[in-house]
C-alpha cells in the first residue's frame, strides 16, 4: 500500500498521527508529514484508522 | 482552475431582481429559495445581482470542488464577510494575514488532546442548566441551546474561571450581535437601521461586562496556576511602558471572534436535531437506546463522548444536511479564472451553498427527508460526497471546530436524552429558521416539553 496526502484538504488535525504515530507526523506550519510511505502490514490497520478518521478526508490509500 | 479560455461565457443570471438592489431583497427573505432557482434555471453555475455586485453561485460536486480547493490568492474569504467586521471589532480576525489565521483558527483549545477535558465541563454545563428545570416544563430551543452554547463555548476556549463570571445577560447581548447580519450590510455595514442600531448597543454592553471582570481581576488576588484562564493571560502582557497591552475592547473582540464560529451553529444544530428526532420516533428510540447501552455501566460522558456513537452521530449529521447553519460561503475573486465554462471575473464574488449542494438527489436518495441511515455503512453518503455534503464547508477552509462540535453535541445529548423525555410542544410543521438575517436562527416560538425519566440518573461530567 502506498499513502498519498492531499495537501489542498490537509489542515494538520493530527489525528492520524495520534492512530499512526510510527507513519505520521505533525510537523512544522501543522502540515503532515508521511514518515513512512510505504508501511509494512502491520500497520495496516493504524493506517487504515487514520484515513478514517481523519477529519478532512485528506488520506488516501493505493494499493500496489 | 484552467486559463481563461476565449470560448468561455459569462454565467446566465438568474431571473428577478429588477429593483435596483437587485436580489438583495430576495437575499433578505428567501435566501434558499433564491439559490435553488439559480441550480434550477442556470445550472452548476449561475449568478444574482448583490445591490449592484455580481454573486457567481457554485453548486454541484465539480463546481464545489473548484471553489473548495482554491489558494486565498485566487478565492479570497476576507473580503467576502463584511458584516462581520462591525461585530468582531477593526484588526481581529478577518483583517489578519492567511498565515497568521491559520495559527489563530489552531487555537490550541481545539486540539486532540483537550477533547476529554471539555467533554466534562460540556457535560457539567449542562447539567447545572437542567438542575433549573424541576420535573417538568417547557423550553424555547432557541433561548435554551444559546445560552447553554455560550456557557460551553467560553468555558472550554476561554476557560472555567472567565465562565464562572458570566450569566444570561451575557447570551442576551450576544444574540443581539447575531442577529446584527442583515445582509444590507453589502450595501452599508453601518446603516441606520434597528438591527445594527441593536448590534453596536449589544457590543457596548458585553465590552462593559468584560470591563468589569477584567477591573475585578486586577484589584482581586491574582489566579492560581490551576484557575489562570486566557483574560488572565492577556491581562498579563504589558507594553514596554507598563501599561496594558490589550484594551477591554480588544479583549471582548476576541473573545467574541472566538466564539462566534462555534456559537449559533452548535445552538442551531442541537435545537435542529431535537426536533427532528421527535419528528422521527423510530430514530428517537435508535438514540435512545443507543446512550441507554452505553452508559449502563455508569461511565463519565467525557469518556463516552469521544467514542463512536453512530445512531447519534447520524442523526446529528442528517440534521445538519437538511438545516445547514451556513447556507451560503462567500469568497471575492482575486483574479479572472474559468469554472464549469464560464468566465468569473477579478472582483466578483463567488459562492457555494450548503442548502443547495446538501439536498441535490442525485447524490442523497430522498434528499428532503431525515434518514439518518444514509451515513452507516456501507451507504456512507457524507464520504462519498466530499464536496457536496458540506455542512462545515470542505478542503482548506473546512470548520476547524467541526470535531469538537460533534463532541460537543454528543455530549449535550449524553445528559439530555438519558435523563429527560421530550415532546413537541406546537405543530411538528411549525419548527422554522429565520432567514432574515446572515446568521441563520430558528424563529420563535420554537418550545419543546420535557419530563424528567422516571430511571433519570445523573449521567455525571465530572468526577
Amino acid at each position: 500500500m502506498r499513502i498519498v496526502i492531499d495537501d489542498d484538504l490537509c489542515q494538520g488535525h493530527g489525528v492520524c498521527e495520534s492512530e499512526a504515530p510510527e507513519v505520521f507526523e505533525l510537523g512544522k506550519g501543522h502540515l503532515v508529514t508521511v514518515l513512512e510511505q510505504s508501511p509494512a502490514d502491520s500497520q495496516r490497520s493504524a493506517v487504515e484508522a487514520a484515513v478514517r478518521f481523519c477529519p478532512t478526508h485528506a488520506i488516501r490509500l493505493e494499493e500496489d | 482552475m484552467t486559463t481563461i479560455d476565449s470560448a468561455a461565457r459569462l454565467p446566465i443570471q438568474v431571473s428577478g431582481g429588477h429593483r435596483a438592489d437587485g436580489h438583495l431583497d430576495e437575499l433578505r427573505t428567501d435566501p434558499i429559495g433564491l439559490m435553488e432557482r439559480v441550480r434550477s434555471e442556470c445550472g452548476d453555475v449561475g449568478m444574482f445581482d448583490l445591490a449592484g455586485r455580481k454573486v457567481v453561485l457554485l453548486s454541484g460536486a465539480d463546481a464545489n470542488e473548484l471553489f473548495f480547493r482554491a489558494p486565498e490568492e485566487v478565492l479570497d474569504q476576507a473580503e467576502a464577510y463584511p458584516f462581520m467586521t462591525p461585530i468582531f471589532g477593526e484588526g481581529v480576525v478577518f483583517d489578519a494575514p492567511p498565515e497568521r489565521r491559520r495559527e489563530m483558527l489552531h487555537n490550541q483549545a481545539l486540539r486532540d488532546k483537550f477533547m476529554r477535558g471539555h467533554a466534562a465541563t460540556i457535560a457539567t454545563e449542562v447539567e447545572t442548566m437542567v438542575a433549573a428545570w424541576g420535573d417538568e416544563g417547557e423550553i424555547d430551543l432557541l433561548d435554551w441551546f444559546a445560552e447553554l452554547t455560550i456557557y460551553t463555548s467560553s468555558a472550554c476556549l476561554i476557560g472555567p474561571r472567565f465562565r464562572s463570571q458570566l450569566d444570561g445577560r451575557f447570551a442576551e447581548l450576544y444574540h443581539d450581535l447575531e442577529q446584527g447580519t442583515d445582509a444590507i450590510a453589502y450595501v452599508d455595514a453601518y446603516a441606520d437601521i434597528e438591527s445594527f442600531r441593536r448590534r453596536d448597543a449589544a457590543r457596548v454592553g458585553l465590552v462593559d461586562l468584560v470591563q468589569t471582570i477584567m477591573e475585578g481581576r486586577a484589584q482581586g488576588p491574582a489566579a492560581t496556576e490551576d484557575d489562570r484562564d486566557l483574560l488572565d493571560v492577556l491581562m498579563s502582557i504589558k507594553n514596554p511602558n507598563g501599561t496594558d497591552r490589550f484594551s477591554p475592547d480588544e479583549v471582548t473582540g476576541m473573545f467574541i471572534s472566538m466564539m462566534f464560529a462555534g456559537h449559533h451553529t452548535t445552538s442551531g444544530t442541537a435545537a435542529w436535531t431535537l426536533i427532528e428526532l421527535l419528528r422521527n420516533p423510530t430514530e428517537l428510540a435508535l438514540v435512545t437506546s443507543e446512550l441507554g447501552e452505553l452508559y449502563a455501566d455508569g461511565d463519565e460522558v467525557s469518556y463516552q463522548a469521544l467514542r463512536e456513537m453512530p445512531h447519534l452521530e447520524s442523526a446529528i449529521k442528517e440534521a445538519l444536511r437538511l438545516h445547514p447553519p451556513l447556507i451560503l460561503l462567500l469568497r471575492v475573486a482575486k483574479e479572472d479564472l474559468e469554472i464549469g465554462g464560464f468566465t468569473i471575473e477579478a472582483g466578483q464574488m463567488v459562492g457555494a451553498s450548503p442548502a443547495v449542494s446538501n439536498r441535490i438527489a442525485e447524490d442523497f436518495r430522498e434528499p428532503d427527508a431525515f434518514r439518518p441511515g444514509r451515513y452507516l455503512a456501507p451507504r456512507e453518503e457524507d464520504r462519498t460526497n466530499p464536496w457536496t455534503w458540506i455542512p462545515f464547508g470542505a478542503g482548506r477552509h473546512r470548520c476547524v471546530g467541526a470535531a469538537f462540535a460533534m463532541m460537543q453535541l454528543k455530549a449535550i445529548f449524553s445528559v439530555l436524552l438519558c435523563d429527560y423525555e421530550f415532546s413537541l410542544a406546537q405543530p411538528a410543521d411549525t419548527y422554522r429558521n429565520d432567514h432574515s438575517k446572515m446568521v441563520v436562527q430558528l424563529s420563535q416560538p420554537c418550545t419543546v416539553h420535557y419530563r424528567r425519566r422516571a430511571d433519570a440518573r445523573r449521567v455525571g461530567g465530572s468526577s
